[in-house]
């Protein structure tokens, strides 16, 4: 059984080879919600959430990331980053279960099949990503994701790559799945920010901004005026000189 | 087909081509025999020519297996561990500075005038590019696998076996195909410096003794040899290796 989500706190600035990355900056990830960081490319949001997932060897963090429960992340996060990162000489079948072979785990088929079925895969099991569209690669990464059930996800522009109408179902069943789990999305897209974000974070040379969300429920739909409001109000704050 | 018939009408070529030079520049066959010639040599002597081509084919086959064996054990020994690379990695570097020529007298003193000596020149000759191809691939891993494997609590062990491993080896498989090449190269040196078998051996005698058709003849062989071991390697990377694990 997954123990249920807890808020992260990550306090501290960022550092490469004595440069800046970003400076002191405070962001806190509710539980059980998704919080969208939004920022030009550059900022340090990709950096954030690589120090978060603890693979970022070559930055120097000075500060803390800490969980609500006071239990260590290590083994709570799932990441989901830029591109769908399939394996290409595994199965579909082989990268959903791909955590588990990478821990030296029995794989747990029949699960993995129940998830691949609700992702809209089932007759793709056994295909390789080759032989698959960019949306369904996408969901591949997803039920990899899911697979993973961790309390914690990460998301690095998941679906930059997508076209928009891809892209606008992968964030319908993103939330929909993901429903529950403390997660963060970094985006360059205001439009996926007024969508998806439970909070919205700007992230600038300047520091952290916090956006007030619409008030629709997550997913919001593509063209509610008050998601499509908020989404020009990220546009024009990301277009403003820091 | 198309490729059958290119090839085809390109050995035409290159027959007809020696058979010109031999014809206008009047040269005798003990400087180069005609193209003809040759042939009768070949056939006439076929059971001696296969005879010698069978030890030569297996001390590549055998070398480039153990090249290729040790390349990829070695290249992933380098990419596990810093401190290897460190240690060993100048040793390697080296080593490539020291003529492989020069080395056939020594390992013929060492092992003799049999098979492993001209074995282990195949081995010298591909053991770096094999090593070379393939570490570097295996340190070229994309940083988004590494991230997502270690988010997953890859250890490194299986992060190797699983991740950086089969995403390297259409490196290893370049490095197989020129080790291709090589091998015969590194048997046949082997073979000049003390053999009393083998294509090499035939080739010198042959010299020795101004049976110039019959030298040519097994230079031939030696040439359709290695082009063949080549398709052979070429084709098996394309199945097995290009596309990353099976």
């Amino acid at each position: 059984m997954r123990s249920a989500p807890p808020a992260l706190t990550i306090d501290g600035s960022a550092r490469i080879g004595g440069l800046s990355v970003f400076g002191p900056l405070r962001l806190r990830l509710a539980a059980g919600r998704i919080t969208c960081l939004l920022g030009p490319s550059g900022v340090g949001k990709t950096t954030l959430l690589r120090l978060i997932a603890g693979v970022d060897d070559a930055t120097e963090f000075t500060g803390t990331i800490t969980a609500s429960d006071g239990l260590p992340l290590g083994g709570r996060m799932a990441l989901m980053a830029q591109g769908d990162l399939l394996l290409p000489w595994l199965d579909v079948l082989g990268n959903v279960t791909l955590g588990a072979r990478l821990r030296g785990a029995g794989r747990d088929t029949q699960r993995a099949l129940r998830i691949l079925d609700r992702m809209g895969l089932a007759d793709h099991a056994h295909k390789r990503p080759h032989a698959l569209s960019g949306g369904q690669k996408q969901r591949v990464a997803l039920a990899r994701t899911l697979m993973e059930d961790r309390p914690i996800i990460l998301l690095d522009e998941p679906f930059s790559a997508l076209d928009a109408r891809t892209r606008a179902q992968m964030q319908d069943l993103t939330a929909a799945h993901l429903a529950g789990r403390t997660v963060l999305m970094v985006t360059h897209d205001p439009a996926e920010a007024a969508r998806m974000g439970h909070a919205i974070h700007i992230l600038s040379e300047t520091g952290l901004e916090d956006v007030p969300p619409p008030p629709a429920p997550v997913p919001r739909a593509v063209d509610d005026p008050e998601t499509l409001a908020t989404q020009g109000r990220l546009f024009a704050r990301l277009r403003a000189p820091a | 087909m198309s490729r059958l018939v290119t090839i085809a009408a390109s050995t035409a070529l290159a027959i007809v081509l020696w058979q010109a030079l031999v014809t206008l520049a009047g040269l005798p066959p003990f400087i180069l025999p005609g193209p003809g010639r040759v042939a009768e040599t070949l056939w006439a002597s076929r059971a001696l020519i296969a005879h010698h081509a069978t030890i030569t084919a297996a001390e590549v086959l055998i070398g480039l297996a153990l090249g290729a064996g040790l390349g990829g054990l070695s290249a992933i020994g380098l990419a596990a561990s810093p401190m290897a690379r460190r240690l060993i990695r100048p040793m390697m570097v080296f080593s490539q500075a020291i003529p492989v020529f020069a080395l056939a007298p020594i390992l013929t003193l060492w092992l003799g005038y049999g098979l492993w000596s001209k074995v282990a020149m195949a081995l010298l000759i591909i053991y770096f590019p094999v090593t070379s191809a393939f570490f570097d691939a295996l340190m070229r891993t994309p940083q988004h696998w590494l991230d997502l494997a270690r988010v997953m609590g890859a250890n490194r062990p299986r992060l190797m076996w699983h991740i950086r491993v089969p995403a390297a080896l259409p490196g290893f498989a370049s490095g197989l195909r020129l080790a291709a090449v090589y091998a015969p190269i590194g048997a046949i040196i082997g073979e000049w410096v003390g053999a009393s078998k083998g294509l090499g051996y035939l080739m010198l005698l042959a010299n020795g003794r101004a049976k110039i058709d019959l030298m040519f003849a097994a230079l031939i062989v030696l040439a359709i040899l290695t082009l063949l071991l080549h398709a052979g390697v070429d084709r098996g990377c394309r199945r097995w290796l290009d596309g990353g694990a099976a």
